[in-house]
């Protein structure tokens, strides 16, 4: 068992961390705090999940959020992905194994990863609307977000939707608003197997250390943690029992990375654009300057006059 | 033709466009300006502020790509009008190897041209691929454009094809304001251009020193059925 995280007394007290620990704001500089706060970790344990959806409950329960109801085509997810509303979603997968000949169900909580280098912010445009607390996570701001779907497109886990409603961008917060107060996320308290738990990123790495090793005493080798270096890890991390294959896993990444594509259009991509449009602004200026204005002649008029009188 | 006081005497006055080409132009080119600047204002952070002129992100955000359709439908109009003018000549390749001489305002060296010459037919192709390419990609960037897409064509867009869908867009959308700015600059550096689109008239002047060819086939086809002179305005 993992100690659980003590229940909150009933006193008010000051949130942990806030605009003082930003690390990176979207279209914006900001100075990094000067020390940074103990880094966070969801840990997500597959091999523990029995796939009750007690986690997406507690998610849209503490959230205030309604899913609609769904349609029936013959899988266990529901929703069928996820959604502005379902910020998290058991992803069910059947796996016959090839070495072992079993039937294996692999059940794997989607959410958001908390990147500590996160896609997301890269390619939102709008100052503020994405924040990364120095502590690791990675918050959407709903006042500043203008709904145009960049986020989407810098996620290298798909994970960010627009709502039809009010067409901002939704996604887990990690329970940001808990976690400043000095509680786990929502989903993690509602876990009835502690397939999730939650703590500091070291925490989180030494109890994933044990569980691999259990594991793999139990005939699965390939046993380990899913902290994907391609985007400098991540808040939220997971034990694969086929960690060689997390594609198995409802298609997880390989070796995510925020895309290049998404890398030239916000990086080089940006700075290049605004040089060219610059430098032929100052071309024109520079020409005009040199050269002085084409005017028409005296002669030219008299040409024309010549011309027009001649034929008619 | 008609002769027209400006004060310097009389010039020749050539009609260039007509009432109806000269609004859509100026659709086309009030559009244009609108989506240059709620577009910067979304491509570079420090340009954000841009997005105030129309009330803010959220508002750029709906607004830009329904002012790209009317920049599309009026786009249609010019390209309709203006494409049979512009289709490439021999000439046109004389005018572009002598391009030093057009830089420095050297019109005598270069060939008689007729309504457009290689710059502007340049201007004008370049902008109508460019346009149809930030559509066609503007579409996979805006929310309901795209679901249009996906369900008229039963296709689902994967998240890279979006991915490269915003970088052309953006590439696409930095080349036409470079072209743009050409545009602009080569109508105030060549004097006497702007008439053309604002009042529709050119003098006879401008029309003998940089499209001699187009002059010459306008007094030829107007000398029979116009009187050279109206009455003052």
């Amino acid at each position: 068992m993992f100690p659980a995280i003590p229940n909150p007394t009933t006193d008010k007290s000051a949130a942990r961390f806030g605009d003082k620990d930003l690390m990176r704001r979207s279209a914006s500089t900001v100075t990094p705090p000067a020390k940074r706060q103990t880094e966070v970790a969801k840990l997500i344990d597959v091999s523990k999940c029995i796939g009750c959806k007690a986690c997406q409950t507690a998610c849209l329960e503490w959230n205030q959020l309604n899913e609609e109801v769904g349609i029936n085509v013959g899988v266990y997810d529901n929703p069928h992905d996820l959604t502005a509303n379902s910020w998290t979603l058991m992803r069910f997968t059947e796996y016959e194994n090839p070495e072992s000949g079993n039937l294996e169900w692999l059940i794997r909580k989607d959410g958001c990863m908390h990147c500590e280098d996160p896609g997301c912010l890269k390619a939102c445009p709008s100052p503020g609307a994405i924040v990364q607390y120095s502590n690791g996570i990675v918050d959407f701001v709903k006042e500043n977000c203008i709904g145009c779907g960049y986020c989407i497109k810098g996620c290298p886990f798909n994970i960010p939707r627009i709502s039809k409603a009010d067409h901002k961008a939704y996604k887990c917060t990690l329970c940001s608003d808990r976690v400043a107060v000095g509680q786990g996320p929502a989903c993690q308290k509602a876990c009835p197997t502690q397939a999730i738990v939650f703590g500091t990123k070291d925490e989180m790495k030494a109890w994933a250390a044990k569980r691999v090793a259990d594991l793999k005493s139990r005939g699965f080798d390939k046993a380990g943690l899913y902290d994907p270096p391609g985007v400098q890890g991540t808040h939220v991390m997971y034990v694969l029992h086929h960690a060689d294959k997390p594609q198995l896993y409802a298609g997880l990444a390989q070796n995510p990375r925020i895309s290049p594509i998404v890398e030239a259009w916000k990086g080089v991509g940006k700075y290049a654009g605004m040089a060219l449009i610059g430098l032929t602004a100052a071309a024109g200026v520079i020409h005009h300057l040199l050269q002085g204005p084409n005017r028409v002649t005296a002669e030219d008029e008299e040409n024309a006059e010549k011309l027009a009188g001649g034929k008619s | 033709m008609s002769t027209h006081d400006d004060g310097s005497g009389a010039h020749l006055r050539v009609r260039r466009y007509s009432g109806s080409a000269r609004i859509n132009h100026w659709i086309v080119a009030i559009s244009f300006v609108l989506l240059l600047l709620s577009g910067l204002s979304l491509f570079h952070p420090s340009l954000y502020w841009l997005s105030g002129l129309f009330g803010g992100g959220a508002t750029v955000r709906w607004l830009h790509p329904w002012i790209g359709v009317v920049l599309v439908v009026a786009f249609i109009g010019l390209f309709l009008r203006f494409f049979a003018q512009n289709l490439p000549e021999r000439t046109d390749w004389v005018w572009l190897a002598r391009i030093r001489h057009v830089l420095k305002g050297d019109d005598e060296y270069l060939p008689e041209v007729g309504k457009y010459n290689a710059g502007q037919k340049f201007v004008f192709w370049s902008q109508s691929i460019l346009v149809v390419i930030l559509f066609i990609t503007g579409l996979g960037l805006w929310e309901p454009g795209l679901a249009w897409v996906e369900k008229t064509f039963a296709f689902k867009a994967t998240i890279d094809q979006l991915r490269i869908a915003a970088l052309i867009h953006a590439s696409a959308a930095v080349i036409a304001i470079t072209i743009w700015i050409v545009h602009v600059y080569a109508a105030i550096w060549v004097r006497g251009t702007f008439s053309a689109m604002t009042r529709g008239f050119v003098t006879g002047g401008w029309g003998w020193r940089h499209h001699r060819k187009w002059l010459r086939k306008e007094v030829d086809e107007h000398k029979t059925d116009r009187p050279r002179v109206t009455p003052a305005e």
